[in-house]
């Protein structure tokens, strides 16, 4: 299958702006997708509220298009329900963090097999440029106007220690690594946790000097560095990319399912 | 067949209807006076193959249920005032993507913490309107366990006729009280199962494409079918638009299919309302004191009657007009300060005639309580 037979093509032009890295997101979930051989019918894709959140209406998957920063609650009663199903949540960083942060934190202490991509473009990009948990501390966003006094998560680190069985980052510039990953992520028994780093140059990049999509992509390839590389241990300022996490930690679904033979008293 | 009787909490009545009815799938979070039900739900439904989810607050909850009831679960949660208010945005995904759901709300006292382990029946409002926007919406009530199981079994069922959220305004005491059940043999109330669209694999299906007669097939999400849902205005593919027409026509659609059913789905019981010329209108715990006054004061030859409210939203208008035709005066007699009087006067010919017996200190009004402000209304003192 070709990756453009998974796309609602009736439904192009999609609503993203000029130069945003949502799109590419997009693409390298597809060709992920193509890679693993999965039915279109066997995906769910469930999605909250912001400029992220309208991935789930331009695949041609299962789709849920919820409420601001609940998706990974759905998607946790859709996987319950349907353990067989690949369960797929794009989020932007203010849908899993701020507003959504606690179901996060929650579904990847139960390890339930939801693929979590968050598309981090460090602002809330629908609403025109509001600054969000990733913006940054000194960074500009329509209410951060003097510059934001509020610190980041490290995503990986806090899902890590929430308990997420895969945990990995990567950049709209680095599309090939992208694909891989978020390959491995859904192939991944487990709770998985992509965060792509999406330049916004609409709502965040001009507030923040940071320049056109071109110079963003351009600044994600000179600050950040792969995991195992030499240039992460001598450059320790640069963000580092790759795979993190990637552990057998026992599944929700596959551990609530063992708990109904034993209530059943099948075991 | 021998019959089976018990002896159990209104909590658990409604856990066991809710079974009885179907329910495959429950995610809750701790609140009194509600827990009851998540605990007999986390022993039980495991036991049937179903799934229960303790989530981390209530607004997950409500989202779990309804994503597990998009793919072909029946479903509910239960919670109580603070929990209700954190599951209005969600209430009103289910409303607007028309996914059946049941919430039981157990009442306590409020606002905010209020009073967690006394009664009120002040969410009345809250059950139709918490949520935002103009919509319709279910709301049933009970006075007993017998009757609390057979309106949790309603509630399920009008979840899948009209395809709507269905709230269950349970109360402190109802929830509580442990009284006589007797649990209907396996046939004794029919259940009403999902209705499933015909449209075979392969083949368009348009989720929001209503049949001639109103209703909405569905197609178990995950399966046979691949389709959109989402919370914005949206058309019969399921997909967002902000055509006026096609936005006009679907605020229709989900206000009518509940209000011009109703008739269908206005449940209550009456006592002794024909020769009443003071006719009392109550629900829930309130009606059990409604109707203990009645029948001590029937037996001394004073004529009152009671009109107990099952169904609260709908409102039942009509129901309550004609009921209330002959009466010279109403009380409604209820634990808020005065939510159902304001339909009720609404409702009746001389709104006038309407008044309030209420209680709103977190104590169960009693018959005396009742009796008393009867007397003021009749200009006899207390």
């Amino acid at each position: 299958m070709s990756v453009r037979d998974y796309l609602r093509e009736r439904f192009f032009p999609h609503m993203w702006c000029p130069g945003c890295g949502h799109g590419t997101v997009l693409n390298a979930l597809l060709r992920a997708v193509e890679k693993l051989g999965l039915d279109k019918s066997e995906i769910v894709m469930v999605s909250g509220i912001g400029c992220s959140a309208r991935i789930s209406g331009y695949v041609d998957f299962h789709t849920m298009h919820t409420i601001h920063g609940r998706a990974l609650a759905f998607a946790t009663g859709i996987k319950m329900s349907r353990p067989e199903l690949s369960v797929l949540v794009p989020m932007g960083d203010g849908d899993a963090l701020a507003i959504g942060g606690n179901h996060f934190l929650h579904a990847a202490r139960r390890n339930i097999d939801l693929t979590a991509i968050i598309m981090n473009n460090r602002i809330y990009g629908m609403t025109g440029g509001q600054f969000s948990p990733l913006t940054g501390y000194g960074c500009f966003g329509t209410t951060a106007p003097y510059g934001s006094v509020d610190h980041s998560f490290d995503l990986v680190e806090l899902s890590t220690s929430a308990g997420a069985s895969f945990v990995a980052r990567s950049t709209t510039y680095h599309v090939i690594e992208l694909a891989g990953i978020i390959e491995k992520a859904i192939a991944h028994r487990g709770f998985s946790v992509v965060e792509v780093m999406s330049q916004c140059p609409t709502n965040f990049g001009r507030r923040n000097q940071a320049g056109s999509a071109v110079e963003m992509l351009e600044t994600y390839r000179k600050q950040t560095v792969p995991l195992d590389s030499e240039a992460a241990q001598t450059s320790p300022e640069k963000i580092r990319r790759g795979v993190f996490v990637e552990k057998k930690r026992p599944e929700y679904t596959e551990a609530y399912e063992e708990m109904i033979r034993s209530a059943t008293g099948e075991s | 067949m021998s019959r089976q009787i018990e002896f159990v909490q209104g909590n658990v009545a409604c856990a066991k209807a809710a079974l009885y009815a179907g329910l495959e799938f429950f995610a809750g979070y701790p609140i009194t006076p509600s827990s009851e039900i998540a605990e007999y739900m986390a022993k039980r439904l495991p036991q049937n193959g179903g799934k229960f989810l303790q989530m981390e607050d209530e607004i997950a909850s409500i989202c779990a249920i309804i994503g597990a009831s998009l793919t072909g679960r029946k479903v509910m949660t239960a919670t109580s005032g603070p929990g209700f208010s954190l599951m209005q945005e969600a209430l009103g995904y289910a409303v607007m993507t028309e996914i059946p759901c049941v919430i039981a709300n157990v009442q306590r006292g409020g606002p905010s913490t209020g009073l967690p382990t006394h009664v009120s029946q002040g969410d009345v409002n809250q059950a139709r309107y918490g949520t935002h926007g103009e919509h319709a919406i279910v709301a049933l009530t009970a006075s007993t366990a017998q009757d609390i199981f057979t309106l949790t079994v309603d509630a399920f069922n009008f979840a899948e006729t009209y395809r709507t959220p269905v709230i269950l305004l349970l109360d402190e005491t109802t929830g509580h009280l442990r009284e006589r059940l007797e649990v209907p043999a396996a046939d004794g109330i029919a259940t009403v199962g999902r209705l499933k669209t015909t449209v075979s694999q392969g083949v368009d299906y348009h989720p929001y494409l209503p049949r001639e007669d109103g209703r909405l097939p569905m197609s178990d999400f995950g399966g046979a079918h691949r389709y959109n849902v989402t919370g914005l205005f949206h058309d019969m593919w399921g997909f967002p638009t902000e055509n006026p027409k096609i936005v006009y026509g679907l605020i229709r659609h989900l206000v009518d299919k509940i209000d011009h059913n109703a008739d269908q789905m206005a449940r209550w019981k009456e006592y002794y309302i024909d020769d009443a010329p003071t006719l009392l209108v109550s629900y829930g715990a309130a009606a059990r004191s409604a109707l203990h006054l009645v029948e001590n004061r029937r037996k001394r030859g004073e004529k009152l009657g009671l009109l107990e409210l099952q169904t609260l939203w709908p409102f039942p208008h009509e129901l309550v007009r004609e009921k209330c035709r002959h009466a010279l005066s109403i009380v409604v007699v209820e634990m808020n300060m005065g939510q159902v009087l304001q339909q009720v006067k609404l409702a009746v010919r001389q709104p006038e005639k309407a008044f309030l017996a209420n209680r709103i200190d977190g104590e169960l009004i009693t018959p005396t309580d009742i009796q008393n402000i009867i007397h003021v209304i009749q200009g006899k003192g207390v």
